[in-house]
């Protein structure tokens, strides 16, 4: 039990003496997120807007199968995303492996279906009414587009905030394609779990409580914005 | 308003990528990568090491730590530079198959058989064929790594040469698939025996405070030798790798005055490796 309390005060003193080793891991951590993040919004916004707001042929099947993908295993996605990424594989020749720009790939390949499929139930969740009553009020079908999207907006963020909870906390992928090299590709989830194989359960549960903060930041800065707009 | 706040935001992520990008691409001709087993690093041997190997050679070097099967596959995937690791007839094997060139023995230590003080199989002092026998034979729960380390690998080697088969679905036998300080960990909780390299021992007495439910109840038998080579990934089978850098590194590691630096690196006023005597 102590070493939950231990954990907590430590906690307050890598971050206050800016202890380098947490800060190189919670800066790694940061630029994997913001990378994978920022591939996963851009291509899964659209998609997942897209095929809420449209209908067409296979649709059901295709969302039962981004529904699916979002329980994909963060260990089998790191196997794989390493199996491309490894010198003998296809993409080995761009050096990836063992990098944070590696680990982005597997974390936004992670991150993909959880947007997708958030974005498009949160489009296709919203009043029918609304488009009939633009239609009638005669907007343009660019502005109905708009108009939907802009609707579907905490749907939206609501999705990207799950996604990124997901990225931040994975270690699967982080441990197989980073390799959790000290200084370069350690993230703070390799970490914790690189201190409770040692048997410091103390810095683990500190650096757990260091992620913790990093989420609570950022869900405290989108509410802030959300309340304002 | 609400405009201004989204561009804002996209300016600053934008403005990250760009800034945080193009340190990783360029691959450091000067970068040493190696594949090594986990107790070179839980220990701290190789943090010690590393700025001595730095300033010495002007190589930089990086290791991913892991057990040694999977060390020695980043190696046949051409993952790695260079490779630290501890299971000879698997080395011999990689070496043999033509992974791995000039494999260097640079150290030893040994293996430990650790159990609870009160020692239930009473096995303290006895060999570790005798040992093993007495464990298998009255039940005693005994916990394996069970993940192809290097000390799996020799825990194997060790019911073999105690004529008994390797056991696999007994009830007493507990395969934890965890590193190695996990494993002791999961023993002292189960009050169950386990094989353990000494290094790795001493670090755990050590954040146990030097009071550690588990002690060393068999020790000093030859079977128990524990030797760490180094081994070249071979430039033939993987042309990207930096075979000269990696030359380098296991010639400091023979280096009369590492050898100094290993034999001086204690914990708890314990030393951790001894160096082989060629």
């Amino acid at each position: 039990m102590n070493f939950i309390i231990d954990g907590l005060l430590q906690a307050i003193q890598l971050l206050i003496h800016g202890d380098a080793e947490t800060y190189s891991a919670v800066y790694a951590t940061i630029r994997v997120s913001v990378y994978s993040m920022t591939v996963s919004l851009l291509i899964g916004i659209p998609v997942g807007f897209l095929m809420g707001h449209h209908d067409f042929l296979w649709k059901k099947h295709i969302r039962t199968i981004t529904d699916t993908l979002m329980s994909l295993p963060t260990v089998l996605v790191g196997l794989l995303v390493y199996a491309f990424l490894t010198t003998r594989g296809p993409l080995g020749e761009y050096g990836l492996l063992f990098t944070l720009e590696g680990i982005a790939i597997g974390q936004a390949i992670l991150a993909l279906p959880i947007v997708i499929a958030l974005t498009a139930s949160a489009v296709e969740s919203m009043d029918d009414n609304l488009k009939i009553t633009l239609v009638s009020l005669g907007a343009s079908r660019r502005q109905v587009l708009y108009s939907t999207l802009w609707e579907a907006r905490y749907g939206i963020l609501a999705a990207s905030m799950n996604a990124f909870g997901r990225v931040l906390t994975e270690v699967g992928i982080a441990m197989m394609v980073g390799g959790n090299i000290k200084w370069h590709t350690r993230t703070i989830t390799t970490a914790i779990a690189l201190e409770t194989n040692k048997g410091e359960f103390v810095t683990g549960v500190a650096l757990g409580i260091v992620l913790m903060a990093i989420a609570f930041i950022v869900n405290f800065s989108l509410s802030f914005l959300r309340n304002r707009s | 308003m609400k405009r201004n706040v989204f561009i804002a935001s996209l300016t600053l992520i934008a403005a990250f990528l760009i800034l945080s990008g193009g340190t990783a691409f360029c691959a450091d001709a000067k970068l040493l990568r190696m594949a090594t087993t986990t107790s070179t690093d839980d220990t701290g041997l190789l943090d010690y090491l590393k700025p001595y190997f730095v300033k010495e050679t002007g190589i930089d070097i990086q290791w991913v730590a892991t057990g040694t099967g999977k060390a020695l596959k980043l190696g046949e995937n051409c993952d790695a530079d260079v490779l630290l690791v501890h299971a000879p007839d698997a080395e011999k094997k990689f070496v043999a198959d033509g992974f791995g060139l000039n494999r260097n023995v640079v150290m030893y230590n040994d293996f430990v058989l650790i159990g609870p003080a009160s020692d239930p199989a009473g096995v303290k002092g006895k060999s570790v064929k005798e040992c093993l026998s007495v464990i298998s034979g009255k039940n005693i729960k005994f916990v394996s790594r069970g993940d192809k380390s290097g000390t799996h690998q020799a825990e194997q080697a060790l019911w073999k040469a105690s004529g008994l088969s390797v056991p696999d679905k007994e009830v007493w036998y507990v395969q934890a698939g965890q590193g190695m300080l996990t494993t002791i960990q999961i023993a002292a909780e189960q009050n169950g025996y386990t094989l353990t390299d000494r290094g790795t021992y001493i670090k755990y007495e050590d954040t146990m405070k030097g009071n550690p439910p588990l002690k060393i109840l068999v020790e000093g038998d030859d079977l128990l030798k524990n030797i760490y080579s180094v081994i070249v990934v071979n430039p033939a089978k993987c042309p990207n790798v930096k075979s000269d850098l990696a030359k380098a590194f296991s010639d400091w590691m023979s280096r009369p005055s590492t050898q100094n630096l290993i034999t001086g690196f204690k914990l708890s006023g314990k030393q951790l490796f001894f160096v082989s005597a060629k």
